[in-house]
């Protein structure tokens, strides 16, 4: 290891403000040259926004960045690409109709394209790192992990000395995720610098050499050596106090069927098979879960269940009920609770009024004739704020300004008030706080408890074995393998979320 | 129907189609570009009128051509700045701009009604090749402005695909975000692209005044600019298929207006209906083929890109 090598980054007292939100409160950086470096942190502890300010995306209110000993202000991306900085962003930028080649050469010096040329020298820096690619190939054919390859690919071929990689390994495999670690590490050896920023501690422990701790937007512990340290001791800086995750509820025998899905098919954006005859029974009283990689056919089951998406072939009925072609209302009047991965664009809408987005479902009750009655909507929203612990401000103002948590907790409320016998939940806890996720997870226990039939779709491994009562695994569109939550080993999930077949 | 009425059909099918391609591709690199303009209807129309008045008042139809593409270009900035600054909504700016773009045309065409031309774009004579039975007629007697949109064709079609101003044209209307983080200002890609769409509808109504009917009136364009914005559709956003797209139905405008000439006794009225019947028809033929492919159509089209949004 280099413990002596010269600093490649800097960041000193960073400050950074949004309107009602100070994201930086005089964070600190100091990465050294040839290593990868972990930054760490809960959402919201201000990761990203440092590395926004360190890629020039955005410009720090207050603070100094140096890189290589020498002082910086980076008006835009291209800027800190100019010295050297490459940044890989969680949400790729990446433009899908484009080839792999097309998408590395945008915003390249060269006027004139010349493809076969880019293609070769693409062809030589991914063989270089091992990063398998085929550069002709448009980026919407190329899975998540391979996309991001492209990602990395594109600060290599414009010579970046320093790659910043945002949450990398949140939409890969077990084993693409260790197929990126080597890669990082051919890359330090290269003499370059990796920053990778995470919240998950075996992956820090396993891929860096030293870890910054954010927390508040503060720097909490700055260059640990991570031989030195131990995943307890960093996850104890993450959070400041001890982690509350909920417990595996009691065993309870599961009753009648409540969900039953028969051969289920659909296709995906492109009209290509997402979910193949996928067959499943959820009984009242059971939690369960289902795994897999993203982009194997979870969003789009889900949205075939709960009437978004067509249905191709077979049979979805919820207690007896034959629901394969109803709409989404008959749905919900059937008994069906659905929470939907993308909170804010299909579950809320941003601009209406907390009232408005509360009565979304049942608005129809609450009506005299053609017109809504106010004083009912506002009793209505009044009561799911109350007994889902939804903290607002005045409800009669857009959602846009309440926190992630909170806005979960408002859909969640609004799906669950209906007592439904069938809850659909697509990533409920996704980008949560510890105490958000917490108390989503609480609510669906409670639904179990209660006798509901939870379908329960997450990329939280953890999540999953902790709260469901059988866990599924998803690939490809259709289910690989059945596990038992308590005695299934994180091996096996992962080598049934790459594909790995039951036997039987 | 003989033979020289024949020559002439396809040669008037020729003319037609080539003033359908100019102001069809400048509708293309707009939206390529994420921009659509309602407007090329009333930017033919100014186009028209400047380019006749400026050719009555100066006598030099390149120096027209020239001021006509120019006062487009301007005016469909304003459709630009509205959008892609202003955040304001496309459709109804661009159907804006074609409503104050027939009604400027008209007030400022008023006095040049039933003139003579002050100068016309004469046909090109290519020597030996305008001598070709058949062929000579119908391509080497033409007006340069066919020529010249035959050169926007392929200038448009090398520029969007080998170089990397195209590269982040056609970025600009896939996926905005990602054309701004590579470094290009995604505002200034798409102003350009609706100025020079702007530009090229200009060039196409110049091109009917001052070569095709060589005099003004009021709605001298009579549709063609809503044809040209359904020829992209049609061409599915590639100036090659564009290309065929223009032909077809300038040789269904060179039917209405030549059918009477072979003595055909059809309705004129209903024959002026069938560009628009068959535009109607693509739409609705691209939109069932939708609902079971990708759309060529570029995904952020229409939509306003901010940056710094959290």
């Amino acid at each position: 290891m280099t413990s002596d090598s010269p600093l490649a980054i800097e960041l000193v007292d960073i400050w950074k403000r949004f309107p009602g939100v100070v994201a930086n409160a005089g964070a600190t950086l100091s990465v050294k040259k040839g290593t990868i470096h972990a930054v760490l942190g809960e959402n919201g502890a201000g990761k990203s926004t440092l590395m926004n300010i360190l890629s020039g995306v955005y410009r720090p209110d207050e603070g100094q960045v140096r890189i290589n000993g020498e002082q910086h202000w980076f008006h835009s991306p291209s800027d800190a690409l100019a010295s050297g900085i490459g940044m890989v962003h969680q949400e790729f930028r990446l433009v899908p109709s484009f080839t792999v080649a097309e998408n590395i050469v945008l915003g390249a010096s060269e006027k004139i394209i010349r493809r076969s040329f880019i293609e070769k020298e693409v062809e030589q820096i991914a063989q270089q790192f091992g990063l398998a690619i085929d550069p002709t190939r448009p980026v919407w054919q190329l899975s998540m992990g391979e996309r991001q390859r492209v990602e990395i690919l594109k600060t290599l071929w414009r010579k970046a000395q320093i790659l910043i990689l945002d949450e990398p390994t949140a939409v890969l495999t077990p084993a693409e995720a260790d197929e990126l670690g080597n890669v990082l590490r051919k890359i330090a050896e290269d003499g370059r610098t990796v920053v990778f920023i995470s919240h998950k501690l075996h992956e820090v422990t396993a891929f860096c050499d030293e870890a910054t701790v954010l927390r508040g937007g503060k720097t909490v512990a700055s260059s640990l050596k991570v031989e030195e340290v131990n995943e307890s001791d960093l996850a104890g800086l993450m959070v400041g106090s001890s982690p509350m995750i909920s417990e595996r509820p009691p065993y309870q025998e599961p009753g009648e069927a409540m969900l039953t899905i028969e051969g289920l098919g659909t296709l995906d954006d492109r009209f290509l098979p997402a979910v193949k005859n996928l067959n499943l029974t959820i009984k009242s009283g059971e939690i369960v879960g289902i795994a897999g990689v993203s982009g194997n056919g979870q969003r789009e089951m889900a949205q075939a269940i709960a009437g978004l998406r067509p249905i191709t072939s077979g049979k979805v009925t919820i207690s007896g009920k034959d629901l394969t072609n109803a709409p989404p209302s008959e749905r919900f009047t059937a008994g069906l609770g659905y929470v939907p991965e993308d909170r804010l664009g299909v579950g809320l809408a941003p601009r209406l009024t907390v009232t408005e987005n509360a009565i979304l479902r049942s608005y129809k009750n609450l009506r005299k004739s053609i017109f809504l009655v106010s004083e009912q909507a506002v009793n209505y929203c009044k009561e799911i704020i109350e007994r889902f612990g939804v903290r607002t401000g005045p409800i009669d103002e857009p959602i846009a300004g309440l926190s992630g948590g909170n806005l979960q907790r408002l859909l969640v409320g609004r799906e669950l008030s209906g007592n439904p016998k069938v809850v659909l939940a697509a990533q409920p806890t996704r980008g949560l706080d510890i105490q958000g996720v917490k108390a989503i997870q609480d609510l669906l226990i409670d639904e179990r408890t209660e006798g509901a039939a939870v379908l329960l779709i997450s990329e939280d491994l953890d999540e999953l074995l902790t709260l469901s009562d059988r866990l599924l695994v998803m690939h490809e569109g259709e289910i690989v393998k059945e596990f038992d939550p308590t005695t299934a080993h994180r091996h096996d999930i992962g080598a049934a979320m790459a594909g790995k077949r039951d036997e039987s | 129907m003989n033979e020289a009425s024949m020559i002439g059909m396809l040669s008037t099918t020729v003319s037609f189609g080539a003033l359908l391609y100019l102001a069809c591709i400048g509708e293309l690199i707009s939206e390529k570009a994420g921009v659509l303009n309602l407007g090329v209807e009333g930017m033919m129309a100014l186009g028209a009128v400047t380019g006749f008045l400026v050719a009555l008042n100066t006598e030099n139809p390149w120096l027209a051509l020239l001021v006509a593409m120019i006062v487009t270009a301007a005016f469909a900035s304003i459709h630009g700045i509205f959008t892609v600054v202003l955040g304001a909504e496309q459709v109804v700016s661009g159907l804006s701009l074609t409503f104050l773009g027939l009604g400027l045309s008209a007030f400022f065409g008023k006095s040049a009604v039933g003139n003579p031309p002050g100068a016309i774009l004469s046909n090109v004579d290519w020597g030996p090749l305008s001598d070709i039975p058949w062929v000579g007629p119908i391509l080497f007697q033409q007006s340069p402005m066919v020529y010249f949109a035959i050169l926007v064709g392929l200038l448009t079609s090398f520029l969007l695909t080998r170089t990397s101003i195209g590269l982040a044209l056609r970025g600009a209307g896939e996926s905005a975000s990602t054309v701004d983080t590579a470094g290009y200002s995604v505002v200034k890609i798409r102003l350009a692209a609706v100025a020079t769409g702007g530009a090229l509808a200009g060039a196409a109504g110049a091109y009917l005044t001052l070569s095709i009917t060589t005099s003004w009136q009021d709605g001298a364009t009579a549709g063609r600019g809503w044809i040209a914005v359904a020829l992209v559709i049609f061409g599915a956003w590639k100036p090659g298929r564009a290309a065929i797209g223009a032909l077809l139905f300038g040789g269904l405008l060179a039917l209405k207006t030549r059918l009477q000439t072979f003595g055909v006794n059809f309705s004129p009225i209903l024959l002026s209906m069938i560009p628009y019947l068959l535009t109607i028809g693509v739409l609705l033929i691209i939109s069932i083929r939708a609902r079971h492919r990708p759309s060529a159509s570029p995904s952020e089209i229409g939509k306003v890109y901010r940056r710094e949004e959290r």
